[in-house]
């Protein structure tokens, strides 16, 4: 906390501001933020009115990917050493039920409709399709080694997963489930993110330190159309290492957390250059945005926090302790 | 960089399919098979002096083979198939291995050997094929003999030791009691350890030679023996912060933790080693290594299976990267500024320009976890901080790799 003392202040002035307004809609009204935490087994809740944690409960063995189905019932939590995802209730954390994932699950994205989890099997090579409804598993799909990275493209068309061994992005149909594209990128790739409109795929890779830039409009299908890499003065080279990401819903703004390097790139959108560095707390792992993008979340994974981003200003304004290894992070939707 | 990539991704972006149900579509000029061998030459060795250390049948091959399945699983992609050639022979017989293989379709070729028998059967093999040399640390290998054809994957005794030097003096134990064996594997891995004391402005204040008298190394009255010689063995040493053992033959180390007259910590051969990879080791998405190779093979990973890991996937890499089994377009991308490898050590592994040796960051381990990495913070490299390990550039003797 004692990191960005300016910044918390007036975080806190506006914050007072929306409380004495009361209940009119506004960005800055209080939805849940989630936050699986690794090492915990426990998933913690902040108000993302007052930043404080409001709760941690239980949420199985190596709780990882996390997300929540589109009308914000239910949390979805990977608990990777169990082999499923389990699913939560989002008012009173309640465990609910478990749903096939395939083993090892890590990340996954929900389709739109929530219909549907698609699921990276770290340890089998395979992205598992997974029916919410009937709570079965309606394909695998095989694909390169180690997959983590998983992303939907907005018209729904393409599933994307990325491999960190193989060091692919596959495009998988969602209507057969068969691979129709591979782009290789640099090594250890391990998120995918489109922009808004679908133009574009970032694809981060770890320990290649770039994201590679994916047109979904070439002639004859995804092509690789550059590659940003990342430099800061003092920090080593290594330690650049591009994991989660975002894009704002105006598709200006890319932003990158660099893990052990403490930071998250801001990259411009239209040139495809960094334009600022955002200091946040140590190995910051993946992203999330309130709804209406007025902050932008930030899992810190070795110092057990998250940091609280104002995405208007590109400045880290609050820090808010939760559990042990915080891993991913999902917000309530309105 | 970026020519080749253009050059290249195009066409990988055009392999659109999984190769499994589409493997006709593939023209025969992106059809690839690529077989690599890898041979264990086989010495008599006494029992180790852990059951810890008893040596898995599978030693390197297993490495190999997960390797290969990584390989395929990403050729399958692209429509490379990958095989392997995995074979053991006595040292006499090797060389003819190593022709039979060649023979057979292998350019590309592991050796699990000594530092003589891995230059003898790198001549062998002939210019035509990459050797990778996954377990002898002779620094000669990758200086005055150094051999274009061979790239080493497994660390020279030079980079072992100045991984120790490295931590030990971030620690400030600058006064070192270097005890080493009689044997001249030990002698060289001494002398690695001279060479890093003076490398890093450390002190060897006592040196002793533990000598291998042949006894035996595990008896019923071993624990009594021990505890009574190996006090009296280094007893009235210069004072010391730290001992380094050198002791590659694996005869006395393992007896120096506790055993020592005065209680200092022990690294090197014993104590805080420097390894390539350890079973424990989890950072940096090692656990789904580990977890790999534990499915395939029903134990933990050795050193050497990593090195062989390594190897298989340098291969793999190369041909997947430059659509090409060709070996000398392998050796030079493999050499040259694009080539980067993820190895579950937190940075890319890259190879030196000036012996073929991998740039790779080196565990510390107390056998039961990752105690630290080298090289360590504070070590500072106008290239690399890798390259504080090792011989660097300027201290090549190596005349072979034309830069």
């Amino acid at each position: 906390m004692s990191m960005f003392p300016l910044s918390r202040s007036i975080l806190f002035g506006s914050a007072a501001l929306t409380l004495a307004l009361g209940s009119l809609p506004s960005e800055a009204f209080a939805n849940k933020v989630f936050v699986s935490n690794e090492r915990g087994n426990t998933v913690s809740v902040v108000d993302s009115a007052t930043w404080e944690a409001v709760a941690e409960f239980p949420a199985g063995n190596r709780p990882r990917g996390i997300g929540i189905s589109p009308d914000g019932k239910h949390l979805y939590v990977c608990a990777s050493d169990d082999d499923a995802i389990k699913v939560f209730d989002t008012e009173t954390y309640e465990f609910l039920w478990s749903l096939p994932s395939g083993p090892d699950p890590e990340l996954f994205v929900v389709s739109a409709d929530g219909s549907k989890i698609y699921v990276s099997n770290e340890d089998d090579n395979l992205v598992t399709v997974v029916d919410t409804q009937s709570k079965t598993v309606e394909a695998e799909v095989p694909v390169g080694v180690e997959p983590e990275g998983m992303a939907l493209s907005p018209d729904g068309k393409f599933i994307i997963n990325t491999s960190e061994t193989t060091n692919m992005a596959h495009f998988i149909d969602s209507a057969d489930y068969k691979i129709k594209h591979n782009i290789l990128v640099d090594q250890r790739p391990r998120y995918a993110r489109f922009t808004n409109d679908g133009a574009l795929l970032f694809v981060s890779s770890e320990i290649g330190g770039t994201v590679s830039v994916i047109s979904m409009t070439g002639e004859s299908g995804p092509e690789l159309k550059t590659k940003i890499s990342f430099e800061v003065p003092g920090v080593l080279p290594e330690w650049l290492q591009p994991v989660g990401m975002r894009v704002t819903a105006d598709n200006k703004w890319l932003f990158v957390a660099l893990g052990p390097a403490n930071r998250v790139a801001v990259i411009d959108v239209e040139t495809l250059e960094v334009v600022k560095y955002i200091l946040t707390g140590q190995r910051v792992w993946q992203l999330e945005f309130t709804p209406g993008e007025a902050n932008l979340l930030t899992t810190n994974g070795n110092s057990n926090d998250i940091t609280v981003i104002d995405v208007a200003s590109q400045e880290a304004v609050k820090s808010v302790q939760v559990g042990q290894q915080p891993w991913g992070v999902v917000v309530a939707p309105d | 960089m970026k020519a080749l990539r253009l050059v290249v991704l195009p066409w990988v972006c055009c392999t659109l399919l999984a190769a499994a149900s589409l493997a006709s579509t593939f023209s025969s000029a992106h059809a690839l098979e690529i077989k690599t061998g890898v041979l264990k030459v086989e010495y008599p060795a006494l029992p180790p002096v852990s059951r810890y250390d008893e040596v898995p049948e599978d030693l390197g091959f297993a490495g190999a083979q997960l390797g290969n399945e990584d390989n395929a699983t990403t050729g399958s992609f692209l429509g490379h198939s990958f095989a392997l050639d995995t074979r053991t022979a006595a040292p006499e017989a090797a060389e003819a291995a190593v022709k039979d293989m060649v023979s057979s379709g292998v350019h590309t070729l592991v050796l699990i050997a000594n530092g003589a028998d891995t230059e003898r059967l790198a001549k062998a093999a002939g210019d035509g094929v990459i050797v990778f040399n996954a377990a002898a640390p002779d620094d000669d290998l990758r200086g005055e003999k150094c051999l274009a054809n061979l790239l080493h994957v497994a660390p020279s005794r030079a980079m072992l030791a100045d991984a120790v030097a490295e931590f030990v003096l971030w620690k400030r134990w600058p006064r070192w009691f270097l005890i080493e064996g009689s044997n001249p594997a030990d002698k060289a891995l001494g002398e690695a350890y001279r060479r890093a004391a003076v490398k890093f402005g450390a002190k060897i204040v006592e040196e002793r030679v533990f000598e291998d008298t042949g006894g035996s190394r595990r008896t019923d009255s071993g624990l009594v023996m021990v505890q009574r010689q190996i006090p009296v063995f280094t007893q009235d040493a210069e004072e010391h912060d730290v001992v380094i053992a050198a002791d590659e033959s694996d005869v006395f180390a393992p007896y120096l933790p506790f055993h020592t007259w005065t209680p200092r910590p022990v690294a090197g051969s014993a104590g805080l080693r420097p390894v390539t990879f350890h079973a424990a080791h989890e950072a940096w998405g090692a656990t789904q290594f580990q977890r790999r190779f534990e499915k395939l093979t029903g134990r933990y990973v050795r050193p050497v299976d990593y090195n062989t890991w390594l190897a298989v996937r340098v291969v793999g890499e190369a041909v997947t990267r430059t659509g090409s089994d060709d070996p000398a377009a392998l050796r030079s991308y493999v050499l040259g500024k694009d080539f980067e490898l993820a190895a579950f050590k937190g940075q890319k592994v890259t190879f030196r320009d000036w012996d073929g040796q991998m740039r790779q960051p080196i565990l510390l381990t107390d056998s039961r976890i990752t105690v630290s990495v080298s090289p360590q913070e504070g070590f500072l490299h106008q290239f690399s901080p890798l390259d504080t390990l090792g011989i660097d550039r300027p201290e090549t003797s190596c005349k072979a790799f034309a830069q």
